[in-house]
């Protein structure tokens, strides 16, 4: 137990109250360990701000939530009447619908962008893999909650969406079926379906995202925020002033905290934008299709999930039997590789081309969608294991060899070319366009061990560079 | 940071033409009549009249009407037939078994149609003005009708007195060693109560009508944005101003 804190007499009712408060829960010391005294580097520049943009979206979406949960059935025969009861018939329900909505999406771009800023900046690199990892975890919930909270609007797309994505997990080999039908809770998507995705939607997943929150943010000021040079400003070696504290940091209160005011309302000028004046955002933030009732009956022509799914989406139906030759290829290569050139006792040596030449068995046995849903399962699962990937020896963009920028470069216009095909309808050339995007997203991951230790890395500063503002 | 912005702009253009596919013929503009009160009244009355009987709006109450300029007793006067209440849902009288039988399909419900037919070609909206503009007479079709938008429909052209009867022109066109019908334009064949001016007229109204039925809050949001805007932007001035002032100290 800490020790007993007496206060003097004279002292004022809101400091004794304090005292009192801080002999019995770490008031004080949270609020100096997490805000006036967490040192952050003071060279945090525009991509920094998405990390409290993601925190605030989170909030609007669960305060959203909560109201559109006080008018929404989870009923298959009223939950689209009761969506547009909120548009109507509620007071203000449109809004708080059209901020649900729009923030689902705000959420994956605001996601994205951090994302984005910890692939440049080596902010996944030690000792920082545990940040990124629960960060991984988030992204993964995320897309859950989005999933699951999609169907209920019981819309076309709605329904179609899910029946679409539920029917992979049935290629599962031996318990697909099965799977299929425990997920689902029925033979077809239905009402049993839209009450358990609305549990999941409003509570399971919620409280995990939440937990995984507090453990990305304690992971972070655990070990300090990285920062666009890539310097630890706490390490060892790491100038300090009289007080001990890091020259180049500054107290995230009030420094940052009004710096990400400043953030959140250049967000917020975007984000009602888009509520007020086009919420359905031509079709990407609300699917036209979605405002005809979910009908078990009538397939659309066209099923494509919301746009922040749609990468992935390219990379399963990437996958045909035609392109499993070349995963083969690849699977094979890889092993030969592993084989004549790895430093490895010939045991493991022998496992390696045991395990390819398994895998390839099973390749060849079991059916492409199956590989679908294990590459689009694996474009978010590699991600987890980036920190022990990247072998280079900065952690920044800005000291790594100047073709890196291209590959990261790339890598980008490389997603949103997949995020582009899996919008729009199936086609022979987008079909080979995604297979190549598909071969380049785990290219880049799984050879990063190689490609990243290429190349003459430039001198890192000792210091951050900053210049006055 | 231009640059961002420069690839976000690009991301947001490349995406915005997502959406395409042949259709069978343009989609014409619908005139935008959501602020024109007069004209949704007459599309409300255009609607009441013509549209309720087969489709139910079942979102929308009677009531809401009172947003387009009309008052509750006006509503009760003019829109309400049977034993309906002022604040009932707007519900069609038909028997969805007789109509699955008569049409082969229930007539959809139509408070979002509006909203549910946007696509590649327009707005939902330009989609409902040219498909109620071009019904034409098939008599191999059960109903007698058909549509150049919605090609077998099941509807009839309900509204076939006021447009009166009209048949589409073809041109053949040789293409790729193929011979083609492109559409030309119309034949009146009977007229009908009204001028194809008054008629175009009436659907825009009827459109507008729709439109508004889709979103009812559409124009206060807008009204409301521009108001949330202005305000997030003389926040940002001061969120700015104050960012700079503490920011002063850090060398």
């Amino acid at each position: 137990m800490a020790e007993f804190k007496e206060i003097s007499a004279d002292a004022s009712a809101g400091a004794k109250l304090l005292n009192w408060v801080d002999n019995r829960f770490p008031a004080s010391k949270l609020y100096k360990e997490h805000l006036s005294e967490y040192y952050a580097p003071k060279n945090f520049n525009f991509w920094y701000f998405f990390g409290s943009l993601a925190l605030l979206v989170l909030v609007i979406q669960i305060v959203t939530g909560i109201f559109l949960v006080m008018h929404y059935k989870p009923d298959a025969a009223l939950a689209f009447g009761s969506v547009e009861y909120i548009m109507r018939d509620v007071p203000w329900g449109w809004l708080i619908r059209y901020m649900h909505s729009t923030g689902a999406s705000a959420f994956f771009i605001v996601v994205y962008m951090h994302m984005y800023r910890g692939l440049i900046y080596g902010s996944y690199r030690k000792p920082r893999e545990l940040v990124w990892v629960f960060g991984c975890a988030i992204f993964l919930c995320l897309m859950a909650e989005a999933f699951m909270g999609y169907l209920l609007p019981w819309g076309q797309m709605s329904y179609w969406g899910a029946q679409v994505i539920v029917n992979l997990f049935a290629a599962v080999p031996f318990v697909g079926p099965d799977l299929a039908l425990l997920i689902r809770g029925d033979y077809v998507v239905g009402d049993a379906t839209l009450n358990r995705f609305f549990s999941f939607h409003v509570i399971a997943v919620p409280l995990v995202l939440l937990g995984l929150v507090v453990a990305h943010i304690i992971a972070l000021h655990e070990v300090g925020s990285n920062n666009p040079d890539g310097v630890e400003i706490k390490g060892p070696n790491a100038p300090k002033d009289a007080n001990g504290h890091p020259l180049d940091g500054i107290p995230f209160h009030p420094y940052y905290t009004v710096h990400d005011i400043l953030g959140v309302s250049g967000f917020l000028l975007v984000f009602t934008a888009i509520i007020f004046f086009a919420p359905e955002f031509g079709g990407y933030f609300l699917e036209y299709n979605n405002f005809i009732p979910a009908d078990p009956l009538k397939t659309p022509l066209h099923i494509a999930p919301v746009w922040y799914f749609t990468p992935f989406y390219s990379m399963l139906r990437a996958i045909t039997s035609e392109m499993m030759y070349a995963l083969i290829a690849c699977v094979l290569g890889g092993a030969f590789l592993g084989a004549t050139r790895a430093k490895l006792a010939p045991v493991f040596k022998a496992g390696i081309v045991g395990a390819a030449v398994a895998v390839t068995l099973m390749m060849l046995s079991i059916d492409a969608k199956f590989w679908g849903v294990v590459v689009m399962g694996g474009a978010v699962v590699i991600l987890f294991f980036l920190p022990w990937l990247d072998n280079c020896a900065v952690k920044s963009i800005r000291y790594r060899p100047d073709w890196h920028k291209y590959m990261y470069g790339v890598f980008v216009i490389n997603f949103v070319v997949l995020a582009y095909l899996g919008v729009q309808p199936p086609s022979a050339i987008g079909e080979r366009v995604s297979q190549v995007g598909t071969l380049f997203y785990f290219g880049f991951f799984l050879l990063m061990p190689w490609w990243s230790r290429l190349g003459q890395t430039k001198p890192v500063p000792d210091r951050v560079t900053f210049a006055a503002h | 940071m231009k640059k961002i912005i420069l690839s976000l702009a690009l991301v947001l253009g490349m995406v915005s033409g997502a959406h395409a596919s042949g259709d069978t013929i343009a989609w014409d503009k619908a005139p935008n009549k959501t602020n024109d009160l007069a004209a949704l009244q007459n599309g409300a009355k255009i609607f009441v009249n013509h549209c309720l009987n087969c489709h139910s709006a079942a979102f929308m109450r009677y009531n809401r009407l009172k947003d387009i300029g009309l008052t509750e007793q006006q509503i009760k006067d003019n829109l309400l037939f049977t034993t309906e209440k002022v604040g009932d849902t707007m519900k069609a009288n038909i028997d969805p078994k007789q109509a699955k039988e008569w049409f082969g399909a229930n007539p959809p419900d139509l408070t979002v149609i509006a909203r549910s037919r946007a696509g590649h070609g327009g707005t939902g909206a330009d989609y409902l003005y040219t498909y109620m503009r071009t019904f034409y007479r098939d008599e191999t079709k059960a109903t007698g009708w058909n549509n150049l938008v919605f090609p077998n429909v099941g509807m009839p052209h309900v509204l076939w007195e006021l447009q009166g009867v009209r048949r589409p022109i073809y041109d053949t066109v040789e293409e790729h060693g193929h011979e083609v019908h492109v559409f030309k334009g119309w034949e009146q064949v009977t007229p009908g109560t009204m001028t194809p001016l008054q008629y175009d007229q009436a659907i825009g109204d009827l459109v507008g009508y729709l439109q508004w039925m889709a979103e009812p809050a559409q124009n206060t949001r807008v009204r409301i944005g521009v108001w949330v805007l202005m305000f997030l932007l003389c926040f940002t001035f001061i969120a700015w101003r104050l960012n700079a002032s503490f920011w002063k100290d850090i060398k």
